[in-house]
C-alpha cells in the first residue's frame, strides 16, 4: 500500500484521530540533508493533529526560496506560489474563506526583502493567519547570497569582502508594523517549536513566528551560540507569561529594568523579586524585548530571547470585511441586481 | 425680445474650464438630462493629470464634450458645435476643436489681464475684443457678475458663491436648448442634503442662467434636438467604469459566487473600485491592497478558496502584475484581470486614452503563458463584455484579460440594460468529495475541454498541492521531466485555443461581407469607425466594417472574413499592435491606421483613409 492510499484511508475517520502521518504526503523531501526544515516540518506534522482542526481546512502556502517547498509535504491544501506573495495570497484566502486555517511559510528573503511589503500590510490588518518565518540568514535556493539577515560582514558569494547592509531585526520590524502576536523559537528545541506553534495557532489574529533555522550548506552554525548546549543556557532568554526573565547556567541571571534600559544580573546580586516580569500583554517592554539584538560577542550582551514576546487582541480584517457587508445588508437589504442595473435615473422609450 | 427656435439633428457641446471650474460636472448633467429626454448621447470628458493643475494655464484646463441627436449616435463627435469656455486657456486649448461658425460662449470675467497672461496670450491681446474670433457666434456673458448679483442675499461669500458660477452656464445651456432643469434640481438637492444654504443658492443660479437666456435683449437663436427614434424599452445613462463594476456584480450573482476585487488605485482604472465599493449588500469583497502585485495575488488566494476574483488596474499597474498573472495561469485558476489603458509607456499619459496594451496582454509575461483576451468597444458594452470575460474564466479555469479604455472607461451612452433573468446563468460546480467513490483526487485531470477541476479547501478528500513549478501532468507534484514539460505547454496553450469552439463567430457590423477594403476595429474604436463607415458606404465606397471583442483566441472564421477583401485596414490608437498579431496569425498583408495622441479617432480621419484606400 502506498503512503497516498494509507492517508486517504485514514481521512475517512473522524478527524480525532489523523495522527502525525496522515500529513505526510508522498512526495521526496528536497531538503540537504542536515537542513533544519526537517526538524520543523516534523513538529508541525506532530502537532497538527492536536490543533482540533480538519484536515480539509488546513492550507499551507508558500513563497520561493527552500522553506516554501513545505506545502508539498503537507498533506493539506496548499500552494507553493511564486516569491514573496504568500503573505498577499493568505490575505485574499482568508478575507473570504475566514473558517480556514491557513499557514504561510517563508523565509528570510521571501517575507522580509521581495516580500517586505506584504508582510507589514499583511501585520498591520491582522488576518486571523499564521506565518512560520524560518529565519536561516542566507539565500540558500539560489545558492548561498548574503539575505536581509545575514550580518555586516557576511562573506558569501555575492558579498566576497562581506556584507556591507545593515541587517533587519525581523522581529522589531514585525512589532512596527503592529503584529498582534509575535513569537521566536528554533529548529533545534522541538519541544519549544511545538509549543509555540501550539499558541500561535490559539492566537486570533497573525502570529508572526520566526523559528532560527540552520542551513549546514551555506551557514551552517549562524545560531549555535544559541541553539547548542555549551552556549544556549548563557545565551538565550526564554521567556513565560508573568515569570520573571531568567536565564544562564543554572538560572543564575536574570534581567533587570533600569528605567528603560534591560541591565543583566546576577542572582546572588539582585532578589528575584526585582527583575523584570515577562507581560505578553505590554507592547512596550515587548518592543525593548525585540532590541535584544546584540551578537553574543558584543560588550554586555544581551541574551536572545525566545518565547511568546507580545500578544494582543485587536479586530482582523476578514471579520471586520465580513461586518461591514452584513451591516450594509442589514441597512439596505440584500442587493437586487435589477435595481441596480436599472439605476435611478432611467427612462422609457415607447 | 423672443428667440427663434431652429431645430437640429445632433449637437456637439465642449464644456471646457480650469479643472477646479466644475466641468465635469455641467458636463454630466447636461448629458443625464438629454438622456432622460430621450436623444441619443455620446460623451467625452477629457481632463488634466493633476486634480488642480495651474490655475488659469492651458495645462489645467478640464473639458467634458457631449454629443447628442434625433439621430443614431456612435461618438462623441470630431467637431463642437458649441464650445463654453470659462476663461482665456480654456478658449486658447479648444478652438481647434470648433467648427467654423460655431458658438461660443465665453465668461469675460475668465479673460481679465491674469487670465490672458497665464493662458500666454500676446501682452494687449485678448480674443474676445480683437476680431479673431469673427469666424464663430461669440456670446459673452460675466457669468461671475451674474452669479453673484443672484447670490447677493444668499450670505455666502464669494469664494462659495463662485462655485456656483457652473450652474449659471448650465441654466443657460438648458434655455438654449430647451431643456429642464428638474433632473439637476433633483440631482442638488441629494449632493447638497447636509447644506440646505447650497441647494438654494446653486438652484436660484441655475435659474438665473435660463432666466438669463430669456431677458437678455440680443438675437438668439434657440435650439431644440428631438428625441432619437431608437428601440423601445428601458433606458439608463452609463459610463464605462460604471458598467463593469455592475457587469462583474451581475457575474457573481448569475455564478453564486462571492466577488472579491483586488486592486490598488491607479488613473483610470480607480472608478471601478469605487462603485464595487457602495455594493457591499451584494457581498461585493473590496480589497484595497498595498500595491499592485497584493491586488492580483490576494485575488489568485481567493480564487483558490473559490470565490470569482478579480484584479484591475492600467498598463504601468499590469506590468507589475506580470508574474502573478502566470501563476494563475500556471495553478489554471480562474481570474480576471482588468486593463483600464492609457497612454504609455512607463506612467505615460494617465488621463488619457490609448489601445496600446494589446501586445502586453498577448505577450507580456514569462513563458509560453497563453491568457484568452477580450475587449469592450463602447461604454455600455463594458457590462456584457466583462461578464462574458467571467464566463470564460470561470468555465475554462483560467485567467482572463478584459480589456477597456480612458475612452471607454469614462465616456458614457444611454443603455437598454437587460433585465436579470435575461442574463445567462454561471453556475459552476466545484470539484466533489472522491472518497466514497475511492477514486484518487488528480487536480491536473482535465475534462474534454482540456479543463481541470476547482477542488477549494474545505471539501474532504481533495487536499492537494499547487504551484508555480512546472508541474507532472494530472498529479501536479513537481516535475522537471523534459517531456512532461513540453506536454504541459502544448496543453495549456491547446486549452486556451479550444475556446474559439466556444464563444461567438465573429460577424460584419456593416457593410458587404465580400468587398475591396474591411475595416477591422477593436475596442474603443468602434465609434469612429461605425460612423465612418456607415458615411462611406452611403457615399457609394465599397466598404465594410467588422469589429473584434474577442482577441484571443479569435473567432474561427476570422480568417475565412479576412481573406474575402482585397484590403485590410486596421485603425488603431497606437502604433500598430493588432495589426502584427493578424499578420502572423493569417499571413494578411493589413494596413495600420494609427493615431497617438492619447485621443480617440475622429470619423473624419477615418473616412479619409478609406477614400485615400480606395482611391
Amino acid at each position: 500500500m502506498t503512503q497516498q492510499e494509507s492517508t486517504y484511508s485514514v481521512s475517512g475517520n473522524t478527524n480525532s484521530e489523523l495522527l502525525p502521518k496522515d500529513f505526510v504526503t508522498d512526495q521526496e523531501i528536497r531538503w540537504c540533508p542536515g537542513c533544519g526544515d526537517y526538524s520543523i516540518l516534523k513538529q508541525v506534522q506532530t502537532v497538527m493533529p492536536e490543533l482540533g482542526l480538519k484536515r480539509e481546512d488546513i492550507v499551507f502556502i508558500s513563497g520561493i526560496g527552500c522553506s516554501s517547498r513545505f506545502p508539498y509535504y503537507m498533506e493539506t491544501f496548499g500552494m507553493h506560489s511564486i516569491h514573496g506573495r504568500a503573505t498577499a495570497i493568505a490575505s485574499g484566502l482568508k478575507a473570504t474563506r475566514p473558517e480556514l486555517s491557513v499557514w504561510i511559510v517563508t523565509g528570510d528573503g521571501d517575507a522580509l526583502s521581495i516580500g517586505g511589503n506584504h508582510l507589514i500590510h499583511l501585520l498591520r490588518r491582522n488576518f486571523d493567519v499564521n506565518i512560520l518565518l524560518f529565519n536561516n540568514e542566507i539565500y540558500g535556493l539560489t545558492k548561498g547570497q548574503y539575505s536581509p539577515t545575514s550580518p555586516v560582514g557576511k562573506v558569501a558569494k555575492s558579498t566576497p569582502l562581506g556584507s556591507i547592509a545593515h541587517p533587519f531585526n525581523p522581529l522589531a520590524l514585525c512589532m512596527g508594523a503592529d503584529a498582534t502576536f509575535i513569537a521566536r523559537t528554533m529548529d533545534r528545541d522541538p519541544v519549544h517549536l511545538r509549543e509555540i506553534l501550539k499558541q500561535g495557532n490559539q492566537h486570533k489574529g497573525t502570529s508572526l513566528i520566526e523559528i532560527y533555522q540552520n542551513c549546514n550548506v551555506f551557514n551552517d552554525g549562524a545560531f549555535e551560540v544559541f541553539t547548542e548546549k555549551g552556549t544556549k543556557k548563557i545565551n538565550t532568554l526564554f521567556l513565560e507569561h508573568s515569570k520573571p526573565l531568567v536565564f544562564g547556567e543554572n538560572g543564575n541571571m536574570g534581567i533587570k529594568l533600569d528605567g528603560l534600559k534591560p541591565i543583566v544580573v546576577k542572582l546572588s546580586d539582585v532578589s528575584m523579586n526585582d527583575l523584570w516580569v515577562h507581560d505578553q500583554a505590554d507592547q512596550i517592554k515587548a518592543t525593548i524585548l525585540t532590541r535584544f539584538f546584540n551578537k553574543p560577542s558584543a560588550e554586555n550582551p544581551l541574551p536572545r530571547p525566545f518565547g511568546v514576546f507580545y500578544k494582543e487582541d485587536r479586530f482582523c480584517y476578514e471579520d471586520a470585511m465580513n461586518k461591514q457587508i452584513e451591516d450594509d445588508i442589514k441597512n439596505k437589504g440584500n442587493g437586487n441586481l435589477d435595481e441596480l442595473i436599472e439605476g435611478k435615473n432611467s427612462w422609457t422609450i415607447k | 425680445m423672443s428667440a427663434t427656435v431652429e431645430i437640429k439633428t445632433n449637437v456637439v457641446i465642449l464644456f471646457a474650464g480650469d479643472s477646479g471650474d466644475g466641468i465635469q460636472l455641467t458636463g454630466s448633467q447636461f448629458t443625464g438630462t438629454s438622456a432622460l429626454y430621450g436623444n441619443d448621447i455620446s460623451t467625452f470628458p477629457n481632463f488634466p493629470a493633476e486634480i488642480r493643475a495651474p490655475q488659469g494655464t492651458t495645462a489645467g484646463v478640464s473639458g467634458f464634450q457631449v454629443h447628442f441627436g434625433s439621430v443614431e449616435i456612435f461618438t462623441a463627435g470630431d467637431v463642437c458645435d458649441v464650445l463654453v469656455v470659462m476663461n482665456a486657456a480654456a478658449l486658447k486649448a479648444n478652438l481647434q476643436q470648433l467648427k467654423p461658425g460655431g458658438i461660443i460662449i465665453a465668461n469675460i470675467d475668465g479673460f481679465d489681464v491674469k487670465n490672458l497672461k497665464l493662458a500666454k496670450y500676446p501682452t494687449a491681446v485678448n480674443p474676445l475684443l480683437d476680431d479673431s474670433l469673427r469666424g464663430y457666434e461669440v456670446y459673452q456673458i460675466d457669468v461671475t457678475k451674474i452669479t453673484r448679483t443672484a447670490l447677493s442675499k444668499s450670505g455666502l461669500g464669494t469664494k462659495e458663491m463662485d462655485r456656483s458660477k457652473n450652474m449659471f452656464v448650465l441654466g443657460y445651456l438648458y434655455w438654449l436648448y430647451n431643456r429642464s432643469l428638474e433632473n439637476t434640481i433633483e440631482f442638488l438637492k441629494l449632493k447638497f442634503k447636509k447644506r440646505p444654504e447650497l441647494i438654494e443658492a446653486n438652484i436660484s443660479v441655475l435659474k438665473a442662467g435660463y432666466n438669463y437666456g430669456d431677458t437678455i435683449e440680443a438675437p438668439m437663436v434657440r435650439f431644440d434636438v428631438k428625441p432619437a427614434p431608437v428601440e423601445k424599452g428601458v433606458y439608463r445613462n452609463i459610463m464605462g467604469n460604471q458598467a463593469t463594476a455592475l457587469g462583474l456584480i451581475a457575474a457573481a450573482q448569475k455564478s453564486g459566487l462571492t466577488l472579491f476585487y483586488g486592486t490598488y488605485p491607479i488613473t483610470p482604472a480607480s472608478d471601478i473600485l469605487h462603485e464595487l465599493s457602495k455594493h457591499k449588500n451584494f457581498g461585493v469583497k473590496t480589497f484595497q491592497a498595498e500595491d499592485e502585485i497584493a491586488a492580483i495575488t490576494s485575488a489568485i488566494g481567493a480564487s483558490f478558496g473559490g470565490s470569482l476574483a478579480v484584479t484591475a488596474s492600467s498598463g504601468p499597474g499590469i506590468a507589475l502584475k506580470g508574474e502573478a498573472i502566470g501563476l494563475a495561469l500556471m495553478l489554471e485558476l480562474p481570474l480576471l484581470i482588468l486593463n483600464v489603458q492609457r497612454g504609455g509607456p512607463s506612467t505615460g499619459l494617465p488621463t488619457k486614452t490609448e489601445q496600446a496594451d494589446l501586445l502586453q496582454a498577448f505577450y507580456g509575461r514569462n513563458g509560453e503563458s497563453p491568457v484568452p483576451i477580450i475587449a469592450s468597444y463602447s461604454p455600455s458594452d463594458c457590462f456584457n463584455t466583462v461578464f462574458e470575460a467571467c464566463r470564460i474564466a470561470l468555465e475554462f479555469m483560467t485567467p482572463v484579460f478584459f480589456l477597456s479604455d480612458g475612452y471607454i472607461a469614462n465616456g458614457s451612452e444611454p443603455w437598454k440594460f437587460p433585465k436579470a433573468e435575461e442574463l445567462q446563468d454561471l453556475t459552476i460546480s466545484f470539484a466533489k468529495n472522491k472518497l466514497k467513490t475511492g477514486e484518487k483526487f488528480l487536480p491536473y485531470k482535465r475534462n474534454e475541454k482540456l479543463v481541470r477541476e476547482w477542488a477549494i479547501p474545505g471539501t474532504k478528500g481533495l487536499e492537494h498541492r499547487l504551484g508555480g513549478i512546472e508541474k507532472e501532468n494530472e498529479t501536479g507534484n513537481i516535475s522537471y521531466d523534459p517531456q512532461n514539460h513540453e506536454l504541459m505547454v502544448k496543453i495549456r496553450q491547446e486549452k486556451v485555443d479550444k475556446i474559439a469552439d466556444f464563444i461567438p463567430l465573429q460577424l460584419i457590423d456593416n457593410g458587404n461581407a465580400k468587398g475591396k477594403l474591411l475595416i477591422l476595429g477593436w475596442g474603443s474604436t468602434y465609434g469612429s469607425i461605425k460612423t465612418a463607415v456607415k458615411m462611406c458606404i452611403a457615399a457609394g465606397y465599397d466598404v465594410s466594417h467588422a469589429h473584434l471583442k474577442y482577441l484571443n483566441p479569435f473567432p474561427r472564421n476570422l480568417g475565412t472574413i479576412l481573406s474575402n477583401f482585397e484590403t485590410i485596414l486596421i485603425p488603431e490608437i497606437n502604433n500598430g499592435q493588432l495589426i502584427k498579431v493578424i499578420r502572423d496569425k493569417f499571413m494578411v498583408d493589413a494596413k495600420g491606421l494609427n493615431k497617438i495622441q492619447g485621443m480617440p479617432f475622429t470619423s473624419i480621419e477615418i473616412q479619409k483613409k478609406i477614400k485615400e484606400v480606395l482611391k
